[in-house]
């Protein structure tokens, strides 16, 4: 047995290097409160989303004082969330909201679920009741480390005030690194009030927490055979790629090794839409060439994404004839739904670096691979199956064009919110992404009502770029209370309501799927009378009286002939909120897609068109 | 299905039971028996887990267990290079007529006799789920009273120890 066993041995926790070991630790004498607001100026949250209430009352005397931390006063707590969410995916940092006990902090729970399913580094304070209350249902008590335990990368419940540095700390820590995510900090009210030293850099200890980076060498060499050895490889680019920062990277090895790469909904931005090398998107509602690519290949070298079923369809027909090799920081993610050839765990940056030096090699080496005859395939799909659409005949605005044309007379860095539904999937098409932190949506969760209190957050982080939130009318009714702090606290963003007067997405299922009977998609009217069918659109609510009653500028547009004009006119506008409320043709549906639990290879160019792969002579 | 044995080496926290037990059945994973307590390291506990899955899934879900910040290492114990233990306390009915027949089944399973009265005996007995089985079994017909369980407990054969790596870490880090 060990010393161990007897006690002898009892090992002392030691200082992390957070500040660095010269620097003189920092010792003040104050509450838990101002211990809070430390702690959050030391890791330089400088932007805090949120609502008080009285568990949390006592953190928010402190932050009146502080010139570091702004706090942006939201209207809901969800907007404070998808807020956090939106200010850390446009500027790489941690995003921070607040709440109360209770309502204050279940209300963050769709944000939380949000920012686990796509990886968004956020950290969450809420008030709890006071220790002593805690499991007595006491008045605006909820167990929220409880709710948000399968929808947290971790959390804290705190009820000493001398640990509150050390958690945040962790906190930051935590969501920060590895596969990133929401981190919930829960710290009783009696915790916030009491006398406290605060010491900063704090004592960290998170044994069981050592995220790998550095892949191993021997896989990433393996890999590199595959890749020269292949005949139809493709670069399957995920969101971990953005997270890790590795754009640049990723370039030159799609360009040293001359492979197709395609980019999910969670990595548009990744790697230039331009680029020749790129095949769009994949999945349920991909990019013919992308989806087909993927099908045909004979190896996979996916980076930084998980096989998620919306770019999977079926999953024993996905991409039947090719070796996987699969990067990811996360190791669970590695064989979860596909197994992998070549399993390589680490940051994407670190890894596609080293597959660079080892692809190189095997060129050196006189191993290059020859993708010809891919291309002249791919390049014959690209061009038969390009993504488009068809103007509505009645003169009516078509909504993929005005999404199309506020991508192209936008400057070229603004960064685009998206709530989730058909404008969603139309912003991913006809967008043109560039550069990266420029595309912000809800890929896992698929959170309606993502785009305003995102955009909002995004403009807070980036007050210089233009952002526009892309989104539906359905998902506006849901969060756009957030204009109204957005007028407030000098947040200018730009929204375009996508406004076809139902729940297009749901709506585009019925048509296809449920024999046209619209049930509860309609959302410009209620049922007549007898019940049975909807009246004609009403205008309720009226979405430029509803912007303008909370300080926007509002405009409608109706006519393509107004299209560009209303647009600049929006662009123009930099000292308020401005939503555009374009009413769009109700009937447009998103195309190309593959029917939800079939397989990719049946993904459908248009309704009623089965591309030609021309399988007969390719296989 | 086949069973296997997890020894999951923890930071002795609160909650980390329960998030523990959450992860096996938001996954889709039922729990044959659980068993903690704390290690001769007082800030490490060892939850022993016997889950019934198949190979394939029980890699998904260690490597999520593995996720959880609180967790240090996670073992799985192979039935033939490990020792694994249970406990019972079982009631029988017993009188004048049968108690001699229940303690010489008590003996041959090197059970231990914990409480006698008019009417009934108290049993503990420690082994292996199967042998406890089968005293059990021998022991129905008298009449079981009432019967309590432990979970599994399981350490490997031999000179090496699964936790010696784990303080380290916890030295190293700390």
């Amino acid at each position: 047995m060990t010393e161990q066993a007897t006690g002898a041995h009892h090992p002392q926790p030691r200082a992390r290097t957070a500040g660095g070991p010269q620097q003189p630790a920092t010792v003040e004498h104050v509450t838990g409160a101002q211990s809070l607001i430390r702690a959050l100026e030391e890791v330089g949250a400088d932007t805090v989303f949120g609502i008080p209430g009285g568990a949390i009352l006592p953190a928010y005397d402190p932050m009146m004082d502080s010139s570091k931390v702004r706090h942006v006063l939201v209207r809901h707590e969800q907007g404070a969330g998808h807020a956090a969410t939106g200010y850390a995916q446009a500027t790489g940092k941690v995003g921070v909201c607040m709440a109360t006990s209770g309502p204050g902090a279940t209300n963050l729970v769709t944000p939380i679920a949000d920012a686990h399913m796509d990886s968004v580094p956020l950290v969450a304070i809420t008030g709890q009741v006071a220790s002593k209350a805690i499991g007595t249902d006491a008045f605006q008590e909820a167990d929220i480390c409880g709710i948000t335990m399968p929808i947290t990368k971790h959390n804290f419940l705190v009820t000493d005030p001398a640990e509150i540095p050390r958690t945040i700390a962790e906190a930051f820590h935590i969501a920060s690194t590895g596969r990133p995510g929401p981190v919930l900090v829960d710290i009783a009210k009696d915790a916030l009030q009491a006398q406290t030293v605060f010491r900063w850099p704090p004592h960290t200890e998170l044994p069981g927490y050592r995220p790998v980076t550095k892949p191993h060498a021997k896989q990433i060499r393996e890999a590199a055979r595959l890749i020269v050895e292949s005949k139809r490889p493709v670069l399957y680019v995920g969101g971990g790629v953005l997270k890790a920062g590795a754009t640049a990277e990723l370039k030159v090895l799609a360009e040293l090794t001359g492979a197709p790469v395609t980019t999910t909904l969670m990595a548009l931005g990744a790697f230039p839409d331009s680029h020749p090398q790129h095949v769009g998107m994949p999945g349920m509602h991909g990019a013919v060439t992308a989806v087909t690519a993927l099908q045909k290949s004979d190896l996979l070298i996916t980076l930084g994404a998980r096989f998620d079923d919306r770019v999977t369809g079926k999953l024993d027909s996905f991409a039947p004839y090719a070796k996987v090799v699969h990067a990811d920081i996360d190791p669970a993610e590695i064989g979860k739904n596909r197994a992998a050839d070549v399993p390589i765990v680490g940051d994407a940056r670190e890894v596609i670096a080293d597959l660079i030096v080892a692809v190189q090699a095997e060129h050196d080496a006189g191993h290059k691979g020859d993708y010809t005859a891919w291309w002249k395939d791919l390049n014959r799909w690209r061009d038969t199956y390009p993504l488009g659409y068809e103007q509505p005949d009645d003169g009516s605005l078509s909504p993929q064009q005005v999404i199309e044309r506020i991508g192209q007379l936008a400057p070229a860095d603004t960064i685009y919110a998206a709530g989730v539904g058909q404008h969603q999937m139309w912003a991913a098409h006809f967008i043109h992404y560039e550069q990266p932190a420029t595309w912000l949506n809800s890929g896992g969760a698929g959170t309606m009502g993502y785009a305003v209190p995102a955009a909002m957050g995004a403009k807070a982080g980036q007050p210089d770029r233009t952002v526009w939130a892309i989104d539906g009318d359905g998902c506006f009714q849901m969060t756009n209370q957030e204009l109204v702090t957005c007028a407030l606290n000098n947040i200018p963003i730009k929204v375009a309501i996508i406004n076809n007067g139902a729940l297009g997405m749901v709506r585009q299922w019925q048509t296809l799927f449920y024999n046209q009977r619209y049930s509860n998609t309609v959302l410009h009217s209620g049922p007549d009378a007898d019940g049975k069918q909807p009246s004609a659109g009403t205008r309720i609510p009226d979405f430029v009286k509803l912007s303008e009653a909370m300080g926007c500028v509002a405009m409608r547009c109706e006519d393509p002939a107004e299209l560009d004009a209303v647009i600049a006119k929006a662009n123009a506008i930099n000292d308020r909120p401005v939503v555009v409320d374009f009413i769009v043709h109700e009937d447009a549906q998103v195309w190309p897609m593959v029917a939800a639990g079939t397989s990719n290879d049946e993904v459908m160019a248009a309704r009623g068109v089965r591309p030609d792969f021309g399988d007969n002579e390719d296989d | 299905m086949s069973k296997h044995t997890l020894s999951v080496l923890v930071e002795n926290t609160p909650g980390i039971l329960a998030r523990i037990a959450a992860l096996f059945s938001r996954r889709g994973f039922n729990i044959d028996s659980l068993a903690v307590g704390v290690t001769e390291h007082p800030d490490i506990s060892r939850i022993t887990i016997v889950v019934s899955v198949e190979s394939l899934p029980l890699e998904q879900v260690t490597k999520q267990l593995n996720k959880l910040v609180n967790v240090l290492k996670i073992v799985e114990l192979e039935p033939g290079a490990a020792i694994q233990r249970e406990l019972v306390l079982v009631k029988v009915r017993a009188d004048n007529e049968t108690r001699s027949q229940i303690v010489e089944i008590v003996q041959l399973f090197r059970a231990k006799t914990v409480d006698v009265s008019p009417e009934a005996v108290t049993i503990e007995a420690t082994g292996s789920s199967e042998k406890l089985e089968a005293m059990l079994k021998m022991l129905e017909p008298f009449g079981i009273k009432e019967l309590v369980q432990s979970g599994t407990i399981a350490i490997g054969r031999g000179a090496r120890s699964i936790t010696d790596r784990s303080l380290r870490a916890l030295d190293r880090t700390a």
